[in-house]
This record gives C-alpha cells, structure tokens and sequence, in this order.
C-alpha cells in the first residue's frame, strides 16, 4: 500500500510539475491541481498510513495505537478548502488575463 | 484591559472587525456615503494603530524576557493553536499597521475608489500580516499566509488593465507554488516531530532519531524555500518587481512589509530550531542564507541601477533590503540581528513611503515629461545653452519642493547614509559584525555587500532624482496635491528622521529583542508552560 500511494504521489508531482512549466495558463492550472492532489495525499501519508482504523477516539481509556492520527486528516481538510479556493480565484484572473490579452499563453505573447 | 493575553488577539480582530464594517456599509443608504466610508476605515486604521502601540507597551511593562501566550479556544499549548506576542512580533505588528494606516489615508483620496471592494481586502491584508506575525502555530501561519495572499492577489488585480492582470498571473501561480512547497514542509516537520507548535518543535527537534534526521532536515529546507519566495530572494524573486511596480500605489508601499513576512518566518524558525544547535544544519543554513543574501543584494542593485522608473526602483530597492535582511540573518549573531531589526523598520516604512511618492510625483509630472527626461539621458540635450532670459528659473512651487524634499529624505534612508536611521541601522549592524573576536570572510562579505549596495542605491536613486527634479517644469500649473495624499508621506518619513533621534532607546530596545529571540529557551517555556486560563 505504501509503495501504492508513493508512486501515485510521484506520478502526480511529476505530470503536474511538466504541466506547471508548460506556455499556455491552461496547462498550468491543471498542473497546480495535480499538485495540488499530490501534496495533500503527501500530508496524509505523513500521518503513516493505517487500515481500518478510526481517526476519533471513542471512549475514554484507549490505547492511542489502535487509532489513526487525526491531526494529518484536519490539515488536509483546510489545505484541500484553501487550494481549492485558490485554484478558482487564479482561474478568474487566467480568464481576465485571456479577454484583455486575445490568447492563453502565461506572458500574453502572441505566437 | 483585565486580561493582558487579550491584547495578542486585538491586532486580528480590529482589522476583521473593519472588514466586517465595511461589507455591512456598502449596502447602507447614507447621505454622504462616500465621506463616511473614508472616516470609517481611518478610524479602524487608527484604532489598529493604538492596539499595536498598547501591545508594544504592554510587553514592555512585563518585562523583556516574557512572550504573551494565547491559547485560542483555551486549549492548552501544545495541542491547541496559540498566538505568541513577544517583542519581534510585536514589532512588525507595529510596523505593519503604520503603514496600513499610512496607505490608506493615501488611498482615500483616489485610489480606493478605482476598483470595488478596495478597503475590505485591505483589511483582510492587514489581518493575515498581522496573524502571520502572531501565530505560534506551523499550519496556522500557512492559514495566514493564505489568508494575505488570497486579499494580495486581489490587491494586486485593483485598478485593473492589462499590464496588471499580467502580473497578478504570475505573482499568483508562483505564490500557488510556494503554499504547495509550505504544505509539503510542513507535513514533513509534523511527520517528524509529530507536533505543529513552534515552541513544541523547538523542543522535539534534538530529540528526532537519528534515522528521521535527514527526513526532518528535508521539510526543515522545503520550507525554507517557501519562505525565502516570499522573502524575494534571489533566485526566487523574479515575480517581485513587476508586481510592484504594476499594483497600485498605496498597495504596493503595503507590499512593502509583505516581503518581511517571509524574513520573520526565516528570522523565528532559524533561531528557535537551529541557530543555537551545533549540528550540520547550522554551517549549512548559515552558508546559504549568506550567499542568498549576497546574490539578492547583487541583483538588487544592479536592478535598482537599471531602472529607469521610480516604481521599478522602489521595487529593486525592497530586494535590496530583503538581500541585507537575509545576510543579517545568516550571519547569526544577536548584535546583527538587533542592527537587522532596526533596519527592517526603517527600510519599510521609507520603502513604502517612496512607493506612494511615485504617485504624487506621476501628479506633478506628466508621464510624457519622464520619457523625455530618460530619453534626454540617452541622446544628450540639442540645446543646452539656455536663452538668457530662460537661465532664470520660475519659482518653484511649494508642493513640488516638499516633494523633493521626501525624495530626499528617502534614498538618504534607503541608500544608508548619516546622518538618518538608514545610516545608524546599517552602522549597528556592521559594528556589530566586527565586534566579535575574530572577523572571519564572513564578516568581510557581509560589510562590504552592505557598503557597496549603498553606493549602487545612492547611485541610482541620484539619478532618479536628477530625472524627475532637474526636468523643465511643465508649463501648464502643476496641480495641486491634496493634503491627504502627502499628509502620509510626511508622516512616515518623519517617523523615520524621529527613529534617528531616539536611535539610543530604539538600538536598546532592538537588543533585548534581539538577545530573546537569540535564547529560544525563554520563548519555548514561555508558550509551553502558559498556564490554563480558568
């Protein structure tokens, strides 16, 4: 599972990298998204990866190890609501950008 | 106040509160909407500056030696966020709401009126600066960090046009970057220590094994790059000048302390978690932040040199400081540090000031008339022997020579010559560096980038003002410039030539300040063994 869940977060990072550094807006907003989805499944793995396991602890005397650790799953949650947030203000500027300039290329080059 | 851990909060809220206030005013149906809007935000302005000076003061009776710890929610230190107001953070709260106020006071004459919702994202600007500088939580800086950089891309957008839109496209997919970078940092310090508090950090790090060791150090750097983007070092600072120079004035001279946000987060991290080890990390970190430092310095000198603009000037001049900022830094001694903490002040406010100066001068002088006069430069002047009647010249008016008189002041400030703050500021720091036993490369390296980059900014902002002041006046009026839009230039470049005065209790200040934050133990206890409030 572990191997799983490295190479789908390297396989993200790298095509989103590629498209990052690609011309047009477009391909550079798909890249911000796939790395955007590697980071956070990067943040959850920092919180070692556990099966069937709950991340809320239930009753009162418990042994810590038979959970999940919560922590990584809350920072998850904000970094997933803040980049998504992000990702849509940045579309709207790649939209004004495209209506003022005529084109999609990120320096507003026609080519 | 009953409660003094209630004053480290103040700073999010007045600005919250005035966001709040202003979405609710836009749908009031007054007589006179437009003047009340203006005196509502002045009041919120000046209110975040009494809020900042009262923390600074409050922190001064308590003693020097003391963080205020607060525990959001009541949840005890490590486990829950706290908000940390010692003097660091307390100074850049200062410093930040100086210029907040000072932009827009700037603002209300025009600018605030050129885009929609110009004062809530100011505020919201302020409020994450503000948090940003407070929070003693990894993952709640990266949350204000979000939160400034979500009311910057908008900020930047204000005013609109192309040039703009341009820019705001670039700062905001390189910021977009950096977060991700902050996010992976951060997940690999939590993976590795297992806590977020920075205090909590401090205290786990010598304890990490010694196999996680280098997974640590990893996230440490990671992070460190995310900062140092924000810090507009070189080589991450490419997107710097142009968004400055393409954002509106009173925004910009705001971007101005943004900048400093990412030399506080270096300044805190470095000093709680590694300044004070002996471990590799040490040589290494101090190493590169020196070169960053140098080559920030480099280009941003050659770049203040080139620059034909007074904006793209201003711009190269904030790299400038952000270059000594982070030598000051790498060169991890508390009496530079106490040198650097006078000179982020002093660099911020006369940087700011001379952003809103750009606008007032682009007043005076047509744009035609700036053109002509670099265009001059170039081709050399046909006529040069003026008529004989021409040689006197008219008299100039007084608002043109107030003017003159800022710019003055400002590349005194900013090129670091005696007898202002500038000069005191970069002279504290190099005595410092030669005050240790034995002067090292190091300490050459850093004199001589600090000394030489004055020259080049003297150079430069020299020849800016030979352009803009030695040009022929239009023959037209010059237009009147309105008291509120020079009130504040005044008001921060006095406060500059008043630093220099009180040099002897500020320096006092800034090296306490700097001795606390070069003993993290103090720090650390402080924020760990906070007390639960009942």
């Amino acid at each position: 599972m572990e191997l799983i869940l490295a190479i789908a977060i390297g396989v993200l990072a790298a095509s989103g990298v590629y498209l990052l550094l690609r011309p047009r807006t477009f391909q550079v907003i798909i890249g911000l998204s796939l790395v955007s989805y590697a980071v956070n499944l990067f943040i959850l793995a920092m919180g070692r990866l556990r099966m069937d396991a709950a991340p809320i602890l239930d009753r009162s005397a418990v042994n810590p190890g038979d959970y999940t650790d919560p922590v990584p799953q809350a920072l998850v949650l904000t970094a997933i609501v803040i980049g998504f947030a992000m990702t849509a203000l940045f579309l709207v500027v790649l939209l004004a950008a495209r209506g003022l300039t005529g084109n999609d290329h990120v320096d507003g080059r026609l080519d | 106040m009953a409660e003094p851990m209630h004053m480290a909060i103040l700073p999010i809220l007045v600005p919250m509160a005035a966001m709040i206030a202003n979405l609710f005013f836009n749908n009031l149906r007054l007589a006179d909407r437009s003047v009340w809007l203006v005196r509502l935000n002045i009041a919120f302005g000046l209110a975040l500056l009494v809020v900042a000076v009262a923390l600074l003061v409050m922190l001064e009776r308590l003693g020097g030696s003391l963080a205020v710890v607060y525990p959001l929610g009541n949840w005890p230190a490590p486990f829950g966020i706290v908000l940390v107001a010692d003097r660091l953070s307390a100074t850049m709260v200062l410093v930040t709401s100086v210029l907040s106020l000072a932009a827009l006071i700037f603002a209300t004459a025009r600018w605030h009126a050129r885009g929609t919702n110009f004062f809530p994202l100011f505020h919201a600007l302020t409020m994450g600066l503000n948090g940003a500088f407070l929070t003693g939580d990894l993952f709640n800086l990266f949350v204000f960090f979000e939160l400034l950089l979500a009311a910057s891309y908008g900020l930047a957008l204000h005013g609109g046009g192309r040039n703009r839109v341009k820019a705001a496209l670039h700062y905001i997919a390189i910021n977009l970057v950096a977060s991700f970078l902050f996010l992976i940092g951060v997940a690999l310090i939590y993976g590795t220590t297992g806590t977020l508090n920075m205090a909590d950090i401090a205290r786990a790090v010598p304890l990490i094994a010694p196999e996680d060791r280098g997974l640590f150090d990893a996230g440490a750097a990671v992070l460190g790059v995310a900062f140092l983007i924000k810090a507009g070092a070189w080589p991450l600072h490419f997107w710097l000048p142009n968004t400055y120079s393409a954002a509106a004035p009173p925004v910009a001279a705001l971007f101005a302390v943004m900048t400093k946000v990412g030399f506080y987060a270096i300044l805190r991290l470095w000093t709680l978690v590694f300044a004070n080890s002996s471990g590799p990390e040490l040589a290494f970190g101090q190493g590169l932040l020196m070169i960053l430092g140098i080559a920030t310095i480099a280009f941003g000198s050659i770049g203040a040199l080139s620059s034909k603009a007074l904006d793209r000037l201003a711009s190269y001049l904030i790299l400038v400081s952000a270059g000594t900022l982070l030598l000051a830094v790498g060169y991890n001694a508390p009496g530079v540090t106490s040198g650097a903490l006078f000179y982020v002040v002093v660099a911020t406010l006369a940087a700011g000031a001379l952003f809103l100066l750009k606008d007032i001068i682009d007043q005076i002088l047509p744009a035609e008339a700036q053109v002509l006069a670099v265009s001059l430069e170039i081709y050399g002047d046909e006529d040069e022997n003026l008529d004989d009647d021409e040689e006197v010249s008219r008299t100039v008016p007084g608002s043109a020579t107030l003017v003159t008189w800022c710019f003055a002041i400002a590349a005194l400030i900013m090129a670091g010559l005696p007898p202002l703050s500038g000069f005191l500021s970069k002279f504290a720091m190099i005595a410092a560096a030669l005050d240790v036993e034995a002067a090292s490369a190091a300490t050459w390296w850093l004199i001589g980038a600090m000394i030489v980059s004055g020259l080049f900014v003297l150079v430069a902002m020299v020849r800016n003002g030979i352009n803009i002041f030695w040009t022929s006046l239009p023959d037209t009026d010059i237009p009147r410039i309105p008291t509120v839009e020079i009130a504040p230039i005044v008001m921060l470049l006095a406060l500059c030539v008043a630093l220099a005065f009180a040099a002897g209790p500020a320096m006092d200040f800034f090296t306490d300040t700097a001795a606390f934050i070069h003993a993290p133990g103090a720090y650390v206890s402080s924020v760990l063994t906070e007390p639960p409030t009942p």
